[in-house]
């Protein structure tokens, strides 16, 4: 029998082929995306060595002092002779060490509230798309209906509710996951609606038939052979989804509806820094916020950056 | 036939292409369904290779997918080696590992994310016929019948030309050792020189595995170089069902002789190739009566009001009223 | 010899990527004479119908015409501004293309696009543009052709809308028609009907047909003379039937043999071992070497050029250089 020639040269190593795909080249070659991962990964990794990277713990009382309250940036405190990078708030928290561990909350939740919208979406749109008919038209109208109401109301209106169910002892412990779940309910339909899309697509393909014809189960195919096909945009929504998590948690924190005091994230220190805006402590608000442009920017231009590179029409 | 391998019994096909509900009722429309298949009759005996041939809107494919289980017939039965295929009861693991399907496109049958030694080994896994590692290893002995190497288990589809890619989704057709294999147009997507490739592997492992083959197309050439017996379709129904060559020096029904005089002509001998008249009228509307008549120089009264049944030929048999006439 | 209508010399067309410059043309020469049907054949990313493309001047970027010439009548056209490509297009040259619905705008009917285009290249009312145009449809084998002209393209059947497509891309009375793949889309039985109006039509009005087709069938039906692509590079042109019976270039002649034919009796079918190479991987000297049985010496050294054979044909082959020949006897 001939063959087709079909040399096998020397396998390249993972690295290697990882470092020489054309996504690889696409983010060499793409100085804001290379920004954008630097940007974020500074306060990523910030936030996640917090407690080796902050001077001190802001949330241990024992490591307070209330003299160094309000001291301005980079000014030596006038009773201790301490000086803070970024001021100290009112109760003399060094600000970078509170926003350091701000973020840490702040990143938390919003990774899980993604996670949570991911594996909820991406289950309801492969089933969705995979069985189509009534159950389809069904899923995707409550999809439709909660897209009509602003992801805050939805949000706002499930911690209302918890908060009716949880004893007041738990509340506390458990606002986080509230908060998770609240977040993470408003944000599963866009990836619903993308995996169902691409469910429909692929479910048609003949190498769905063909695991069809030897009777895999439907289980099997939904995750082991469509899911890895239909990733992309998924990670494309979960980039541009964490930002707008974490603004989505900043603004509920400011609203004073989120985390709780003991463990605030960079949406409340903003809640707390904007009232001595007018006394002119005005570093107790900026840095906060200036850290969550940095970090929602970045990784909104990342996820931007992310499509594109994605999509082969505009390579 | 004593002992068919597949028997194909009344095969019936419809497709629901309504409008939405609410379009319907204020269009005050019906529903619509379109006919794929209807009344489709034919057996395959063991090791031989059925083809059936036809134009789009011929239904090849729908019958195909039927009979791998994969759309379940809306009247009619198909029975392999004496077991019922009926994809809406479900189909017994047993029977399921017993026949495979090949598909067209080569680039859209293997899973672009997985390796291909994980493509071919994964009916093995799904009938639990063999433990991993030597899945692994029959999957690289496979790719070495198919004509590639067994190192290429570790690589992904896209490393691969058209040609290799449908080596590669034959030998997962072969992995779970089947006796049936059905073939929906396995070289319409591939260039000539290619094709030979394939069409002649898929000879040699006949010969090798004693396989059945159901094979779908709409290239006459391929067809004849391939089959032992030929079923000719028009807009869902079997017109003609014949013996391999005789088909093509002794056509009987009116279309397969049509069919015939369509196919170019690569030898030059002359033939002018007769234009067809007409073109395949909308299978969600056919015409009355034998669906060809708009189109068939011997078409008569009767043909425009009775649907011919098949009836006895030289070579086979034929759903033609002409050819009654020609013998009463 | 007459000049001919269309005169391709040396044509290279590149496309620059990350990994560096793939050459899907590589010095392409060909001639095509008035009133002539030049089938152009080749398996897929041969480069038949980049070639076509960049005769109209559709090459897309960052694809380009790296070097050569593409003559129109002794005129260049290969170096062009877009906008006289644009008056070239549609006037002296008309496109059909493989995909019907391509060609025809969905958004008007088939009497508006004949009768702009009709306008736009020939000075005439829209009343004569409307006759013409109706004149043409029914030409092409539209029945109740003055009635169907205000239908929109999606009122016709696969096999009608090629038929406009033709009406359309003949009706400024071009010089060549470019025909890509025009029947691929369409049933057996269609085919032939679309291949013989082409045909006809083109040979009344004396325009010269571009065939590009991986289909030999329609080739041999159809075409004066055959150019055969190879991975961007001409094996072999010359008279279809020479070239169908008795092919010279060793990749024509497997070609030929490899195609199933309603009367051959063996049962295996002849076979080229191995696949088109790729165009980052085309090998040095022939590009056919590594799959001829035929290959000596020079063929895995020195690309052979285009030579000229009696009866009009040409072809690429070591195997019909007398001078390499010598060098290595024993072949």
């Amino acid at each position: 029998m001939t063959t087709e020639p079909n040399p096998t040269p020397k396998e390249p190593s993972r690295l290697y082929r990882m470092w020489d795909s054309d996504l690889a080249y696409a983010f060499r070659t793409a100085p804001v995306a290379i920004a954008a991962t630097l940007v974020a990964l500074i306060i990523i990794g910030g936030a996640v060595f917090a407690p080796w990277l902050a001077t001190m713990n802001p949330f241990n009382p024992a490591e307070l002092n209330l003299m160094n309250g309000f001291t301005p940036p980079m000014e030596p405190n006038a009773f201790t002779g301490e000086t803070f990078l970024m001021g100290a708030d009112n109760q003399g928290r060094d600000m970078l060490s509170t926003i350091l561990y701000g973020t840490r909350t702040s990143l938390f939740v919003g990774a899980m509230a993604v996670l949570f919208a991911m594996v909820l979406g991406i289950s309801v749109g492969l089933f969705a798309g995979w069985r189509g008919g009534w159950v389809d038209s069904a899923l995707m109208r409550v999809a439709d209906v909660q897209l009509a109401f602003p992801a805050i109301l939805i949000a706002l209106l499930v911690f209302g509710i918890a908060r009716g169910f949880i004893p007041d002892n738990l509340r506390d412990q458990l606002a986080i996951w509230v908060l998770i779940v609240a977040i993470g309910l408003s944000d599963w339909v866009q990836f619903a609606r993308v995996v169902r899309g691409a469910t429909m697509v692929e479910k048609n393909k003949e190498y769905v038939q063909a695991a069809r014809v030897i009777g895999a189960h439907p289980v099997k195919i939904m995750f082991r052979h469509i899911l890895p096909n239909v990733m992309g945009p998924v990670l494309v929504i979960a980039t541009i989804s964490l930002a707008l998590a974490i603004i989505a948690e900043a603004t509920l924190s400011f609203l004073g509806v989120g985390v709780p005091p003991t463990q605030p994230s960079l949406g409340t220190l903003i809640r707390i820094g904007q009232s001595f805006l007018i006394s002119g402590e005005w570093w107790i608000l900026l840095f906060p916020a200036l850290t969550l442009l940095a970090l929602a920017l970045s990784v909104n231009l990342l996820g931007d950056w992310l499509r594109d590179a994605l999509n082969p029409r505009l390579r | 036939m004593s002992d068919p391998l597949v028997k194909i019994d009344g095969l019936t096909r419809r497709f629901d292409v309504s409008k939405p509900w609410l379009n319907r009722v204020i269009e005050r429309e019906d529903k619509q369904f379109l006919t794929a298949n209807a009344d489709v009759s034919f057996e395959i005996g063991r090791g031989e290779t059925f083809a059936l041939v036809g134009e789009s809107g011929s239904g090849k494919s729908t019958i195909a997918k039927m009979v791998v289980g994969l759309l379940a017939p809306s009247a009619g039965t198909i029975t392999f080696d004496g077991q019922r295929i009926d994809a809406g009861a479900g189909i017994p693991r047993s029977l399921r590992r017993r026949f495979q399907m090949i598909f067209q496109d080569p680039f859209a049958s293997l899973n672009p994310r997985w390796r291909v030694g994980e493509i071919i080994s994964e009916p093995i896994r799904t009938f639990g016929l063999m433990n991993a590692t030597d899945a692994r290893k029959e999957a690289g002995r496979l790719l070495e019948v198919v004509g590639l190497s067994a190192n290429d288990v570790n690589k992904f589809p896209h490393e691969f030309s058209g040609g290799q890619r449908q080596r590669i989704a034959i030998a997962r057709a072969l992995s779970s050792k089947p006796e049936f294999i059905v073939c929906d147009e396995p070289t319409s997507a591939l260039d000539v020189s290619v094709q030979a490739q394939i069409l002649n592997l898929m000879r040699d492992l006949q010969d090798e595995f004693g396989l059945t083959y159901l094979l779908i197309s709409h290239d006459l050439s391929v067809v004849r170089h391939m089959s032992s017996r030929i079923g000719v379709l028009y807009l869902g129904r079997l017109v003609e069902v014949a013996q391999g060559k005789k088909l093509f020096t002794e056509p009987q029904h009116p279309y397969t002789r049509m069919l015939l005089d369509a196919v170019p002509d690569l030898a030059l001998s002359g033939r002018r190739r007769r234009p067809v008249e007409g073109e395949i009228p909308n299978p969600i509307s056919p015409p009355s009566g034998c669906a060809f008549h708009p189109r068939c120089p011997l078409a008569f009264d009767r043909c425009k009001q009775e649907i011919p049944q098949p009836r006895q030929t030289p070579i086979g048999q034929a759903a033609c009223h002409a050819l009654d006439h020609a013998v009463a | 010899m007459a000049e001919p209508l269309l005169s391709v010399r040396d044509l290279v067309v590149e496309f620059p990527t990350r990994r560096g410059i793939l050459r899907a043309l590589d010095r392409v020469s060909f001639d095509i004479m008035p009133g002539e049907v030049l089938g152009m054949v080749g398996e897929s990313g041969a480069g038949k119908s980049i070639t076509g493309a960049a005769i109209i001047g559709l090459i897309e970027p960052p694809g380009r015409i790296a070097s050569g010439e593409i003559r129109l009548k002794g005129q260049r056209i290969d170096n062009i501004t877009p906008e006289a490509m644009r008056k070239i297009r549609g006037k002296r040259i008309g496109m059909v293309f493989q995909d019907p619905l391509t060609s025809l705008n969905p958004l008007y009917t088939v009497a508006q696009q004949l009768i702009e285009t009709i306008r736009t290249h020939i000075d005439c009312s829209e009343a004569e543009a409307r006759k013409r145009a109706v004149a043409l449809l029914d030409r092409v084998g539209i029945p109740a052709a003055a009635r169907r002209i205000d239908d929109y393209p999606h009122h016709f059947s696969g096999g009608m809308r090629q038929r406009v497509v033709i009406a359309l891309a003949l009706c400024a009375e071009p010089e060549l028609v470019i025909a890509d793949e025009p029947t691929t889309a369409l049933d057996v039985s269609v085919q032939s009907q679309i291949i013989e109006v082409l045909k006809d039509i083109c040979a009344e009005r004396g325009a010269a047909v571009m065939l590009i087709t991986h289909d030999m069938g329609v080739i041999a039906e159809t075409a004066d003379r055959v150019a055969v692509l190879y991975a961007g590079r001409m094996a072999e042109v010359g008279p279809v039937r020479e070239v169908i019976t008795e092919a010279m270039h060793p990749y024509t002649a497997g070609l030929m043999s490899s195609i199933p034919t309603l009367t051959q009796e063996s049962d295996r079918l002849v076979q080229i071992p191995g696949a088109m190479p790729r165009l980052n991987a085309i090998p040095t000297g022939c590009a056919f070497n590594p799959r001829c049985a035929k290959a000596f010496g020079p063929c895995t050294v020195e690309r052979p050029e285009l030579i000229a054979q009696e009866g009009g044909r040409q072809v690429a082959c070591w195997l019909y250089d007398e001078a390499k020949r010598r060098e290595v006897p024993h072949v």
